[in-house]
């Protein structure tokens, strides 16, 4: 039996746990109707008169089009239209150019050359599914297969065929400069170079199928006065509206969309593909027109969770302190755009995971193949990465032979401390919930790691520095068709650009409410605003700032303990290096900065800054 | 054949929002003639429970009891802009909007209440149970019912609300990748506990064990359904998903579900959870989406705890038995770790 339990203890002064609605387990306003089966979603809305539509698909994973013969499938019965892609009006769109993001990449219906199996070419219009169905099976193309190009790593080689015209060199085109998104913090190379270990590992996250009960869908009708009604199980209801009105080049006044109630998401309706041609279709025959997805479509047509292909390499010192990690990062976008080159970003902003690193540094590339296009889906960007992350910690943890939940809260990052975007971390909490997962699987943690909190000790001294940093001008925009060039941070760079130390911009935060009367009362709003910048640990009464003493030598083995933690704290347990928030904050408001770094002793390489730094004496 | 139990740790923090924001909600509320609240979206329930936060959100803001609030979602000719729902942003920008909202039509109702009482409007307060009252003393008090017929039938006043959420748009910088990504993050640590049969490679996860920060469990239920639900797709998708089994290959394409992998509800596991809660500042009641990040960190805790009771590292997703047998046969048998 699975339980859950709310731990009020945690964070209670931030909180005002004495809400009327909020918290409470309120029953779903819509819940009966959907037990009852009488809730109504998008296939429930039937038109007198309904048409179905289904479309011409490619065989191949690229291929030219030589020609189309739909003159058996026109005279067919219950045929009502053959749409082209000349019919529609504006017939190339990338998702994302909805926020001016991205060039127009992908046709509704493609004319000259298809890129990935499954692509549409045709779409056909009859009174009855199985009439359509028919009509599809009628219709003869001559293809001309083309060469094609599956794996990411396969398709930024020079002579590699072009999947995307727009894209000739199989990236997409970040800030018109780079085939990739960067990331630079600090300088990782020299990082890695003073480690006492790099550990390095590759990562594969595979292709997923969102899934959802429903598959996508739209039925659309004409309305009045020239308007057309859209019922979808989109979850980006103005998403699809402002799509559709861009590809079938109609005023949005004219198209009203229904939706709201999805039988399941997870990131594969947002793609607008249905909402365009139903439109379109309900447009050209004057009727209701339905086009869905079977569920052979859904999982093969459909966009899945994109595979992702990373590589990390860690510089990590033998207390546990990661000291630079480094990222090289494949999306799999599939033959188009639609959301990756935007995940990628997200991705970018996340790395190097929940941790404090002072070094790192990425690559990440957005590749086209001749696979159906990846979408959005759950966790979007985040989850591959994360699945690498996680599994790299493990590694990290038995190279240095420490118990790997004590690693994360040695690393962790905490309220004030610098993240590789460049921005204050505020409202952490990953070192409670390393803690409490661990109490709840009765793993013993050590007294400093039971110890520590996501409001303390962050953002304190070297912790808050934004290091110089190091960058390279790799991989400019169509270099790679000229010549391999390693795809790693730094690969093939000769030279290097420096970003002075203490560079950085303001937090965006949201807009001000428009009218005072929309700005809810301070006294209402159920919590105390967390502090941005990290408070300094409760301290002993402030010491004299003194000479470091020498530090404790501490014996290290040199290679990782080949037996596994114990679980207990024993004597042979490997130390625990937590940097003593206390060591360095004198009671002060603002956060301490040291005029000059810290002493040697305290960073020795290889010995705990918990024991060996001036806390004890 | 011998089974090897293993466990794997993982923690993860999610970005709540759209990345980079430029992602507007938006909301409208309004009085029914006789008091009740209706709340019109087009933000999107894909069965996440949009609604039902929505209206939670909006008693709340307002002061009224939440059966006396309906949300309706979506429909483009009533229900204002939003953005859609997906990258965990619904609770947070919709909340928002519907607090933004909710504040604005409770500033007319309380205005309209203390023309009926004669008081002044800052005197007022609601008690949660349809009245508004006068602060400190309750016998003072006049029904929502009766608030909105007088507003509406003898003064001439509507009382609604309109709200607006957004965080402006930023850009990454092409060189540093410096950013402003999100306004807040929510957190979760797990452990997983599962065996590994030798012979077979199969693996049974057995229990749960995790922690998740989600800033304001604004429902408890919905919070609870999340978290199960999205653990079962972390296992799903670290032992069974894929629609290319042998990526980058496009062979052997599942079609249908029975083709497609995945456990089924016999094989969910034990799940004992326990909710953290620090608020965001700038969140609904402090309230971050659940919905994405839950799933995550069960992924590479299995894959931490099928090396740790075999000593197989699987890096490529999904661990089949295939790839722990191909594992086990390369290091010339089970190597358990027991690390945790």
């Amino acid at each position: 039996m699975s339980s859950i339990e709310f731990r009020k203890d945690l964070f209670a002064d931030e909180r005002d746990d004495d809400l009327n609605e909020i918290g409470k387990p309120t029953i779903r306003q819509d819940i009966i109707g959907h037990v009852t089966g009488r809730t109504r979603f998008y296939d429930d809305y039937l038109f007198d008169g309904l048409l179905h539509m289904r479309c011409v698909r490619s065989p191949h994973h690229h291929a030219r089009i030589r020609s189309v013969d739909f003159s058996a499938a026109e005279r067919m019965p219950g045929v009502r239209r053959i749409i082209r892609p000349q019919d529609v009006p504006h017939n190339i769109n990338t998702l994302l150019s909805l926020i001016n993001f991205g060039r127009d990449d992908e046709q509704l219906l493609s004319t000259d050359k298809v890129s990935y199996m499954g692509e549409p070419i045709l779409a056909i219009v009859a009174e009855t599914e199985r009439q359509a169905r028919d009509a599809v099976h009628a219709v003869r193309v001559d293809w001309e297969e083309l060469p094609h190009v599956l794996d990411v790593e396969e398709a930024l080689i020079p002579d590699a065929p072009v999947v995307n015209p727009e894209y000739p060199n199989n990236t997409f085109d970040y800030h018109a400069l780079y085939d990739h998104q960067k990331l630079r913090f600090g300088d990782v190379e020299a990082a890695i170079e003073k480690a006492d270990f790099v550990v390095e590992g590759e990562y594969q996250m595979s292709p997923i199928e969102q899934a959802p009960v429903e598959t996508c869908g739209a039925i659309a009708a004409p309305e009045q006065n020239g308007r057309f009604v859209c019922h979808t199980s989109t979850q980006a209801l103005f998403f699809s509206l402002g799509t559709t009105a861009k590809q079938l080049d109609m005023p949005s006044s004219r198209l009203h969309f229904i939706g709201g109630t999805v039988g399941g998401g997870f990131g594969g309706k947002v793609d607008s593909h249905h909402e365009p041609l139903a439109v379109l279709g309900a447009v050209l025959t004057g009727s209701p027109v339905k086009y869905t997805w079977d569920r052979t479509e859904e999982m093969r047509v459909g966009a899945p969770r994109g595979a992702e292909r990373w590589r990390l390499r860690d510089g990590v010192m033998r207390d546990g302190r990661i000291v630079a990690r480094e990222f090289t990062g494949f999306f799999d976008s599939g033959a188009y755009t639609r959301l990756s080159s935007y995940a990628i970003i997200k991705g970018s902003g996340h790395l190097p995971g929940p941790y404090t690193i002072p070094n790192v540094a990425s690559n990440v590339y957005c590749v086209y193949t001749n696979r159906t296009p990846a979408t959005a889906m759950r966790g979007f960007g985040i989850t591959g990465v994360d699945f690498a992350i996680e599994c790299h910690m493990d590694k990290v943890a038995e190279t240095v032979g420490m118990n790997p939940i004590e690693l994360r809260i040695l690393n962790a990052y905490r309220d004030g401390d610098m993240k590789a975007h460049r921005r204050l971390a505020k409202n952490t909490a990953l070192i409670e919930c390393c803690q409490v997962a661990a109490q709840k699987a009765g793993v013993p943690l050590s007294a400093e790691a039971s110890a520590a909190k996501s409001s303390e000790g962050g953002g304190i001294g070297e912790r808050a520095d934004i290091p110089e940093t190091i960058t390279d001008d790799m991989g400019r925009i169509g270099d790679r068709r000229q010549r391999e060039i390693p795809t790693e941070p730094f690969g093939g760079a000769t030279n290097r650009g420096r970003v002075p130390a203490g560079t950085r911009g303001e937090a965006v935060v949201a807009a001000e409410v428009q009218d005072p009367e929309m700005q809810i009362d301070p006294t209402r709003i159920g919590h105390s605003v967390s502090q941005a910048a990290g408070t300094a640990a409760p301290v002993e009464p402030p010491r004299p700032v003194q000479p470091t003493p020498p530090p404790i030598p501490t014996p290290q083995p040199l290679t990782p303990p080949p037996a596994p933690v114990p679980a207990a704290p024993q004597p042979t347990r490997p130390q625990s290096a937590f940097a003593d928030p206390t060591e360095a904050s004198p009671a002060q408001s603002t956060p301490y900065r040291p005029d000059k770094p810290f002493q040697r002793g305290v960073k020795r390489p290889g010995v705990s800054s918990f024991i060996s730094g001036t806390r004890r004496r | 054949m011998t089974v090897h139990k293993g466990r794997g740790f993982a923690c993860i923090n999610y970005p709540i929002g759209m990345n980079l924001g430029g992602d507007p909600s938006q909301a409208l509320v309004h009085a029914t003639p006789d008091g009740k609240f209706m709340v019109t979206l087009s933000a999107i329930d894909l069965g996440q429970g949009m609604k039902s936060v929505t209206r939670q959100i909006a008693a709340e803001a307002l002061g009224v009891p939440i059966a006396d609030v309906y949300v309706d979602t979506a429909d483009s000719d009533t229900g204002p802009h939003d953005m859609g729902s997906f990258a965990s942003r619904g609770t947070h920008r919709m909340g928002n909007a519907v607090i933004r909202a909710a504040t604005e039509a409770r500033r007319a109702m309380l205005d309209a209440a203390a023309d009926e009482l004669e008081v002044n409007a800052s005197d007022l307060e609601t008690d949660g149970h349809g009245n508004i009252q006068v602060k400190g003393a309750p016998s003072r008090a006049i029904t929502i019912e009766d608030t909105a017929i007088a507003a509406q039938f003898k003064q001439g006043r509507t009382l609604s609300g309109r709200g607006i959420f957004l965080i402006p748009p930023s850009e990454a910088d092409p060189n540093t990748g410096e950013m402003s990504p999100v306004t807040c993050f929510a957190h979760a640590a797990l452990v997983v506990d599962l065996e590994v049969d030798d012979e077979t490679g199969e693996v049974t996860v057995i229990e749960i064990n995790s922690a998740y920060e989600v800033g304001r469990a604004l429902n408890e239920k919905l919070v609870e359904q999340q978290l199960i639900g999205g653990a079962w797709m972390g296992i799903s998708h670290a032992l069974y998903e894929t629609t290319e089994p042998y990526y980058p290959d496009r062979s052997h394409a599942p079609g249908d579900f029975v083709e497609y992998l995945q456990p089924s509800p016999g094989d969910v596991a034990t799940h004992n959870i326990a909710v953290l809660e620090r608020p965001a500042e700038d969140a609904p009641y402090g309230g971050k989406g659940p919905g994405e990040m839950c799933a995550n960190p069960v992924l590479p805790a299995v894959a931490n705890a099928i090396y740790d009771a075999v000593g197989v590292r699987c890096d490529r997703l999904p661990i089949t038995p295939e790839k722990i047998l191909r594992g086990i046969q390369n290091n010339g048998g089970a190597q358990p770790k027991g690390a945790l």
